[in-house]
Formats: structure tokens, C-alpha cells, sequence
């Protein structure tokens, strides 16, 4: 599993993540290791830690342990947006898009680090004022285009579907100009057709964009289908790694996710 | 009852709601570029212009006398000036609660911050003392540049307590304040000399110059509300907002108690504690007014249209996904905190020196509820609304209802604090949303951008 490949520094090395909310271990002695462009699942069990992890990568919680190296450089300590610009994006498992607002101005938000202009610029509406923002709405409708979304453009976010308010998610996190796009179950609550749709999606967004993209994700259908490894977690800890024929017939995965009978009976 | 001081009212309340309409219009005017002498010139610019001069006009001629007679008297002209002002203060809390979601009750003691120290700079210039205007202008200027020393020197810190950051900003200040006093103490004497006294003022106290100080004593206190809005805000803004709510009152309470003790317990006894500060000169004309509530209308909504305003407005939506999409919420935050009460300190500067006289109890943190009924009353995050409900309300309360009730017995008025809660149960009932709730006039309306022909730019990524 760890690559030992000297001219290759991984993109994101997750090593001895621990997580502790009082006297529960969330998430203990957690480690990772992603390579550029490649698509890495997280399964495992409700209340497992896998949100955790994504919270303490992306610096909403600070780890209590452990590092998290992105490009090289240890993020631990980073506030949140900060991460966010050193080139990681990411969606939630509870949707949170910017709600009473338009879908445009919910990608555009997410340019803002980007912006190139002072709010001085803004203030005297300047040529630099009008012109970045004119470039930032090019690039934001772009997004939409790629995301099949340019005719709700002038929607407000929370009237749309929820197949839609997924997709403004991925093409806000989109705009932040990731290089690692952390998904936190994309596939929550949507039929099997849009699921269809959602895998087609993630591979067409991976290849456009050249990510390298991190999944949380239940349905097996999902991940399965479109993850080259898979690392599986249960109460905090990593108990299988591989690729999704290895975990399919792992015997504690069975157990984590079907009981111990199953896992006697397979 | 009189009817025909009701219906006068009343127009006059439709009238003033129609002026604004028209202003907004005229600003929000856009015309075909033309091209003159090789080079393409936007007219709508120069319309916009010659538009809020004309409305500035309007109102200017109204308030002039010829033969004796003025369209609009002394008591409609103090509506107006009490509704610019009203109309700053408001827009400045709407900018913290209406778009960015902060509940601040504080609002009132920025007012008041930017009333007391403008009057005081100019009570004292005309009573031949530059002190004033010579340490206020200092040290806002000095704790300006020191908070952004500081600042800058604290961005490459990561995860600094809220609380050592706030100690190293508080004692900047301190000290850049000391440094202006003492400088006060050393300019001052030369400039007195040309003063005058108070009996006989001086060539620099009266005319053109006091204009100037006129002019830099709201901006000097405008940015001195700010200031302290920085230094307070810091580390009460890191609180959920309920808290928020709960410690900007505090602060509203706070300033209440030192301005009724400025002769015992800090060093202005010419601000006479409770007593109320008498002799402020009247230098507020319409001019004035209507410059700064112009400026202040534009600059907000130049911020709100931008990216920044985009920031601002997601900090409201969802904290974690801003914060997730790069965006500073800590800064972002303190940052409306502060704009909104410079906007609330240059109000309270232009409101001192139409009223010439500041009594502690006009800050009293029960009137600071005032700006928070009006920017609900007028729609969250729309500036339309906090403008106009700011003029209805003070035409209302202050112009229709005081003179009808006035008409009936002297007491009667106090019946108004009766009829306009009503009113305004009564208006949340039929308008949840605020009496405009998202609409917004003229210029303030948000650019709606059209969309594009589909199919054009299938596939395209960005750089």
C-alpha cells in the first residue's frame, strides 16, 4: 500500500489521524495514502468516523494526533479556508448549498479567494472591477455548462431538485480549482437512474479536470463501479484495504457491514 | 381630528417615497455608449450625475425661502435630516444583520460614538480649542495604521488565539492614541490663536475652513466608530450569533454609561454627563445630508454587488460551506461589522450637528432598537427597504402622528408609541417578509445576467 516510489511524492498522506470528542475515539490512528489521479473510496458503517475524516482533512476539527500532507506540506493547523486554497474542494453529505441565493452566484461565491480585484476596486467600480467580475461570471457559467446546469442559472439554490442542488455542490467545489476533490456521499438519496447519471458524472469531471478525488460513499453500487481502491473503516478504524474485488470478499468487511453469521456463512 | 393635516402628511409621506423611486431610477439609468471624437463614451454616467443633482436640487429648492415662504418648513426639513441619518444607521445594521447575518444590538452605541465625538471636535474648534479635531483626526489616523501593521504582521501567525491577537491590536491602539494626545497637547496652542473665542470667533471658525472641519470631523468619527467596532468586534464576533446579540447590547449599555458620566468619569466636561451636551454648532444643511446618506447608499451597494458582497452574503447562508469554499469567515465578519458602523458613526456625526444638542438619553440602548425595526420593517437584505422604511417611519412617527396627535392635546403624542407598534404588528402580519421584502429599485437591483445561448461551450474547463 505505501508507495514507495521516491520521484512520486503522493498527493495527499494522511498518517495517524486521531480524533478524540471527549472520551470517544472518532476516528484513531487513521492513515492514507493518494496518488495523483487516482479515485480513492472510503466506505464503512454509519457513525464509523469517514465524516470525521473529511472534517479533520479539510480543517473544520483539528486533529487531536496525526498529520495530513498535502503536496508535501502538513496542513494540520491551516484554518479551513486556507486548506480550500491550497487546492482542496469538497461537497457535504447533507447538502449546503448557499440557499436563498441563485445557483450562479452560488459558484461565484466560490471564486472569490480568486477574485483579482480589491474591494476599494469595487468601492470606485473601476475597469479591474468590471472586467474580473465579468471574467469570474464567464468562468462560473462554464461550470454550469459542464454540469448541464445553465438553465437554472438564475434559480434560487434551494427551489431546484435534489439531483440538481448535487450538482451546483460539485460544480461550486469545482470552482475553488481543486486538485483534490473530497466528495462526502454523492449518491445520498438519489435513484438508481441519477446514480447512473452521477457515476457517468464523476468520471467525466475527473477527466476534465484532472482530479484526484476522495468518495465517501454507501451504496456499494457507486463505489464498486467507479473506485480504484477502497479503504474501509469501522468504529474509527481502518479494518481492509484494496481494490473492490479484495474488499467484496473480505471477511471483516462482511462482518462491519452484515453481522458476524454473514461473514461465517461467506 | 384635522383632515387636512392628515392628507398633507400623507402626501408628503407618498411624495418622499416617490422621490426616492426617482432617485434610484435616475442612478440606475444605463445607456447605449456613444463614440465622440474616435473615443466611446458611456453617457449614463453623466445622466446619473446631473440626476443626483437634480434630486439633490429638488429637495434644496423646497427648503428655500423666497419671500418668506418655503414649500417645506423648519419641522419638515428636520424629518428629512433625522431620515438621512436614520437611513445610514440602518443601512449600516442591515450590512451586519440583514446580509450578513450577524444580530447586533450594538448599532446605537456606534451612533452614538460618531454623535459625541463629531460635536466635540467642533464644539471645541468654535470655542477656540483645536484639541479636538487635532486628536481625533491623529489618532484615527495612527490607530488605523497601526491596526493594519499589526494585522498584516499577524497573518502569517496560523490559529492565534482570538483573545493575544485582541491584546496586541488594544494596546497598538492605546499607545497610538497616547502618542496623539500628547501630540494634541504640543500643535494645539499654535493653531488656537486663530480661533477666536467663542464671542468673537476667529477667520478659522467660521466660512469655508469650518466647513472643512465640519467635513473632517464626520469622517474622522465615522472612522473612529469603526475602530472601536474593530477592537470590539474582534474577539465578540468569534461568539454564535445569539451571544453576539447578547454582548453588542452590553456594549450598547456600556456606552450609554459613559456618556452619562463623560464629566466624572472620563475627561470631557463639555460633554456635561447627563445633562446632555448644549452648543454643538448647526452645521448640517441639506447638502450634507443628502452628500453623505448618497455616499453611503453607493458604497454599500458597490460592496454588495461585488465578490466581496458575495462572501459577505454566504457567511450568512452557511458557515461551514463558506468557509469550505476558501472564504475567511472570521474576517469576513468583522469586516461588515465594521463598514456597517462607520456608516452608523458618520450617521450619528451629520444627526449632532443638525440637533445641537446630544442628551445621553437619545442613545439610551431602548431607542437603539429603532435602525432593527426598520430594517425588518423594510425586508432583510434589501437596501430599498431599509431606505424607504427609514423615511416612512420617520415621517411617520416623528412627522404625521406627533402633529395629528399634537393637535389634540399636548400629551397626545405619546400615544404614538401606542398606534405605531400596531401599525407595525399589523404590517408583519400581512408582510411576513418586510414591507419590500426582496425587491429592490433602480440601481440597487442586483444584475440579473441573461443566459447564455446553450450549447456554446460544451465541455470547456477552466485555466
Amino acid at each position: 500500500m505505501n508507495n514507495t516510489n521516491v520521484e512520486q511524492t503522493p498527493l495527499l498522506q494522511v498518517e495517524g489521524l486521531t480524533k478524540l470528542f471527549g472520551g470517544l475515539r472518532a476516528v484513531n490512528d487513521f492513515n492514507l495514502t493518494i496518488n495523483q489521479g487516482e479515485l480513492v473510496g472510503l466506505i464503512g458503517p454509519n457513525g464509523a468516523g469517514k465524516t470525521t475524516v473529511f472534517n479533520q482533512i479539510t480543517g473544520i476539527y483539528l486533529p487531536t494526533k496525526g498529520s495530513v500532507k498535502f503536496n508535501g506540506i502538513n496542513l494540520v493547523g491551516f484554518e479551513p479556508h486556507e486548506i480550500t486554497r491550497t487546492g482542496i474542494g469538497r461537497t457535504f453529505q447533507n447538502i449546503r448549498l448557499f440557499s436563498n441565493l441563485t445557483v450562479l452566484d452560488n459558484v461565484r461565491i466560490a471564486f472569490h479567494p480568486q477574485a483579482g480585484y480589491s474591494m476599494f476596486d469595487s468601492i470606485v467600480s473601476n475597469k479591474n472591477f468590471s472586467q474580473k467580475e465579468h471574467e469570474i461570471t464567464e468562468k462560473a457559467q462554464d461550470l454550469l455548462d459542464v454540469m448541464k446546469l445553465s438553465r437554472f442559472q438564475n434559480e434560487i439554490a434551494r427551489n431546484l431538485p435534489y439531483g440538481e442542488q448535487r450538482r451546483v455542490e460539485i460544480a461550486r467545489a469545482l470552482a475553488c480549482q481543486p486538485q483534490l476533490l473530497l466528495l462526502d456521499e454523492p449518491a445520498a438519496g438519489m435513484n438508481p437512474k441519477e446514480i447512473m447519471q452521477l457515476m457517468d458524472m464523476i468520471r467525466f469531471v475527473r477527466e476534465n479536470f484532472k482530479l484526484t478525488i476522495l468518495l465517501i460513499e454507501h451504496q456499494m453500487r457507486v463505489v464498486m463501479g467507479i473506485c480504484e481502491y477502497i479503504t474501509v473503516m469501522d468504529f474509527g478504524e481502518v479494518i481492509a484495504r484494496g481494490n473492490p474485488k479484495e474488499i467484496q470478499l473480505n471477511p471483516k468487511v462482511i462482518e462491519a457491514y452484515l453481522g458476524k453469521g454473514a461473514a461465517n456463512a461467506a | 381630528m384635522d383632515v387636512t393635516t392628515m392628507i398633507l402628511s400623507l402626501v408628503k409621506i407618498v411624495a418622499v417615497i416617490a422621490y426616492l423611486y426617482g432617485l434610484f431610477w435616475v442612478l440606475g439609468v444605463k445607456l447605449k455608449k456613444i463614440e465622440i471624437a474616435g473615443k466611446l463614451l458611456d453617457p449614463s454616467i453623466a445622466v446619473n450625475i446631473i440626476g443626483a443633482v437634480v434630486a439633490f436640487g429638488i429637495i434644496q429648492l423646497a427648503l428655500t425661502e423666497f419671500n418668506g415662504v418655503s414649500i417645506l418648513n423648519d419641522f419638515d426639513s428636520g424629518l428629512l435630516y433625522q431620515a438621512c441619518t436614520m437611513t445610514m444607521v440602518a443601512l449600516g445594521l442591515n450590512l451586519i444583520y440583514g446580509f450578513n447575518g450577524q444580530f447586533s444590538l450594538g448599532q446605537w452605541g456606534f451612533y452614538g460614538i460618531g454623535a459625541y465625538a463629531a460635536a466635540d471636535v467642533t464644539y471645541r474648534w468654535v470655542n477656540g480649542d483645536s484639541r479636538g479635531l487635532v486628536v481625533l483626526g491623529l489618532g484615527v489616523i495612527l490607530g488605523g495604521l497601526v491596526i493594519l501593521l499589526i494585522g498584516k504582521f499577524l497573518s502569517n501567525l496560523r490559529r492565534m488565539p482570538v483573545l493575544s491577537s485582541f491584546t496586541l491590536y488594544l494596546i497598538g491602539s492605546i499607545f497610538a492614541g497616547a502618542v496623539a494626545v500628547y501630540a494634541g497637547k504640543l500643535v494645539a496652542p499654535g493653531l488656537d490663536p486663530l480661533l477666536g473665542t467663542s464671542l468673537s470667533l476667529g477667520p478659522l471658525a467660521q466660512g469655508l475652513p469650518m466647513q472643512i472641519v465640519f467635513f473632517l470631523a464626520i469622517i474622522f468619527a465615522g472612522i473612529f466608530a469603526a475602530e472601536v467596532s474593530f477592537l470590539f468586534g474582534l474577539p465578540v464576533l468569534s461568539l454564535g450569533s445569539d451571544y453576539f446579540g447578547i454582548a453588542t447590547l452590553g456594549f450598547s449599555i456600556v456606552i450609554y454609561t459613559l456618556m452619562v458620566n463623560s464629566d466624572t468619569i472620563l475627561p470631557f466636561p463639555e460633554m456635561k454627563g447627563g445633562r446632555g451636551m448644549i452648543g454643538i454648532p448647526k452645521l448640517t444643511t441639506w447638502f450634507w445630508a443628502f452628500l453623505f446618506m448618497l455616499l453611503v447608499i453607493i458604497v454599500m451597494r458597490n460592496i454588495i454587488r461585488s465578490s466581496t458582497g458575495r462572501s459577505i452574503l454566504s457567511v450568512r447562508e452557511d458557515e461551514i460551506a463558506a468557509r469550505s469554499m476558501g472564504i475567511d469567515v472570521a474576517g469576513t465578519k468583522l469586516m461588515s461589522f465594521v463598514i456597517g458602523s462607520l456608516f452608523a458613526g458618520i450617521g450619528g456625526a451629520v444627526y449632532a450637528h443638525y440637533i445641537g444638542f446630544l442628551s445621553p438619553k437619545a442613545f439610551d440602548f431602548l431607542v437603539g432598537f429603532n435602525p432593527l425595526i426598520i430594517i425588518v420593517f423594510g425586508g432583510l437584505g434589501s437596501m430599498t427597504g431599509t431606505v424607504t422604511a427609514a423615511f416612512g417611519w420617520i415621517f411617520f412617527l416623528e412627522g404625521m402622528l406627533r402633529e395629528i396627535l399634537g393637535k389634540i392635546s399636548p400629551e397626545a403624542p405619546s400615544w404614538r408609541y401606542v398606534l405605531y407598534p400596531l401599525t407595525l404588528l399589523l404590517l408583519m402580519l400581512v408582510r411576513p417578509k418586510g414591507l419590500l421584502g426582496e425587491v429592490e429599485w433602480g440601481f440597487l437591483k442586483s444584475k440579473i445576467v441573461s443566459l447564455r445561448k446553450s450549447g456554446t461551450k460544451e465541455g470547456v474547463k477552466p485555466a
